[in-house]
């Protein structure tokens, strides 16, 4: 019989550097900085790390960290893939090495200068030797070097089929806004969002504009996990990982999948969607909260379909209704989202995942938030969370 | 193919199914065997999208990039040129045309078909 991923591991512990757009350090110092706070957050030494876990795009190596923090001896360390689809990947990994018993504390880990340091869409040179450089080559040589520029292919057509207008992406953009008022850490703090505003930014690639695209950030995000049974006698109460799963789909490419019959919809997610609930054994009546991948304002509107929340078609409904908004029907990146708060490639919107479990969100909605639903990048192999209460 | 003033789509040999962008075995009957068909150049438009910013050096903004349906079946993202911001649409016919760049490079790019 395998092990059931339900209920088996949890999140003890989250930690954070500052957001900046000039860290002045090494992303290694910014990855050792977060992996430590994750540790004292937990209650725990960083000696007693027997597991890392990061992304393929992270600079710094699971053995550079452990050196760094002092860590223990390590029987599991792996990265995952596909940018920031690889968020919940992550944990998911984690909660099998524990599940397991292939390690007892694991911490996955983010760490990036995305501002100060290499930027996204700074597009690729030298010798195409890989099949990920070939299989960019086909967009590169004409100009779609920004990740925005993928992403517009689907969310034009998206936006065109369901009469998504400019106005339901700002009210994301602008929801997403107002919950970064309230946090200190949020790059949005301070600087309100008005509907005039965002209409009248920047065009970059439509049809989205500057507000529709997430922060660069310098910071790093760290998540510990740790048993189910372990977590309950540590320091902060325990986010209880109900669900997690990876997802790619038939056509799946890296941002890039525009060879599927239909380009109106996130297969992957849906797929990480049907895996998740089916796991955990709950639907989306059960979500009381989500912090829903957001690199560009589209991609929010698209998973409400994706996971549930909605009917095909219908989640400017939901957006216009203020379903994302902190007294709505799914309060969404209470952090203020990659979108607002930062750029860490979907690591702190676990880290905020966590946050509403425990009960101590700068955007805490005011009622019984017992499971949150989380998703990492979209348009990529992706992946989904589910965390509860214990 | 562009080289030769034309353009191809990977066709796997034994079950003779087309595949873009190209790879090295057939994902329907696992053939490593493939040969390259002459695209007609016909398409209609899937998807767009228009770049104003960043500009990258060595193209001209607003830069138009189409997702074309090929008439073949297979799509292919390329640019719309000879065409302005405010003409592109969805379901419009396009025709390919080869593109030279100043140093010799050629690239397949549509322009609207009532136009070509
Ligand atoms: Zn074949």
């Amino acid at each position: 019989m395998p092990v059931a991923l339900k209920n088996e591991a949890a999140v003890a512990g989250i930690g954070m550097t500052d957001f900046s757009k000039a860290s002045g350090v090494s992303e290694l110092s910014l990855a050792a900085q977060c992996v430590v706070a994750a540790c004292d957050d937990a209650g725990l030494q960083t000696s007693e790390i027997d597991g890392l876990v990061s992304y393929t795009l992270d600079s710094s190596d699971e053995i550079e960290v452990a050196r760094a923090v002092g860590a223990g001896d390590l029987s599991f360390f792996s990265k995952v893939n596909y940018g920031g689809g690889a968020a919940v990947g992550t944990i998911a990994q984690a909660a099998m090495a524990v599940a397991t018993g292939q390690a007892s504390t694991v911490v996955c880990y983010r760490a990036m200068n995305g501002r100060s340091g290499k930027r996204m869409g700074q597009g690729i040179s030298g010798d195409i030797i890989t099949s990920d450089l070939v299989h960019w080559s086909w967009y590169m040589t004409y100009g779609m070097l920004i990740p925005g520029s993928w992403i517009a292919i689907i969310a034009n057509k998206y936006m065109h089929r369901y009469g998504v207008t400019r106005e339901d992406l700002g009210r994301v953009a602008i929801s997403q806004r107002n919950h970064a008022l309230r946090n200190p850490r949020a790059w949005g703090y301070g600087k309100a969002l008005t509907m005039e505003q965002y209409l009248a930014s920047e065009p970059i690639a439509f049809p989205l504009c500057l507000y529709d695209f997430c922060q660069e950030t310098d910071g790093g995000v760290a998540i510990l996990v740790t048993s189910a049974e372990r977590a309950r006698d540590l320091r902060c109460k325990p986010a209880v990982i109900r669900g997690v799963t990876q997802a790619a789909t038939g056509g799946q490419e890296q941002m890039t999948s525009f060879y599927r019959d239909e380009l109106e919809s996130l297969p992957e997610m849906e797929m990480a969607a049907r895996r998740v609930y089916a796991q955990a054994g709950l639907g989306p009546d059960d979500i009381d909260a989500a912090c829903l991948y957001d690199a560009f304002t589209s991609e929010v509107i698209m998973q409400l379909e994706s996971f549930g929340f909605c009917d095909r078609g219908e989640g400017k409904e939901l957006v216009r209704e203020g379903a994302l908004d902190i007294g709505g029907r799914l309060p969404n990146n209470t952090h203020g989202g990659l979108i607002s708060e930062a750029y860490v490639h979907g690591m702190n919107n676990i880290a905020e995942g966590v946050r509403l479990i425990r009960g101590d969100s700068t955007g805490q909605p005011d009622k019984n938030v017992e499971h949150v639903l989380v998703s990492s990048g979209v348009g990529v192999p992706t992946g989904a969370i589910i965390l509860g209460k214990d | 193919m562009a080289n030769k003033d034309k353009l191809g789509i990977q066709r796997c040999t034994d079950c003779k199914a087309l595949r873009h962008p190209p790879r090295p075995m057939c994902g329907e009957c696992r053939s490593l065997e493939w040969d390259a068909v002459e695209a007609s150049g016909n398409g209609t438009i899937c998807s767009y999208t228009v770049l104003t910013h960043p500009r990258f050096p060595g193209y001209d903004y607003p830069l138009i990039i189409v997702l074309v349906d090929l008439a073949e079946g297979t799509r292919l993202t390329s640019q719309l040129v000879n065409c302005t911001p405010e003409e592109v649409d969805f379901e419009l016919p396009v025709v390919m045309t080869i593109q030279q760049d100043a140093d010799g490079f050629k690239l397949p790019v549509f322009q609207l078909a009532e136009r070509a």
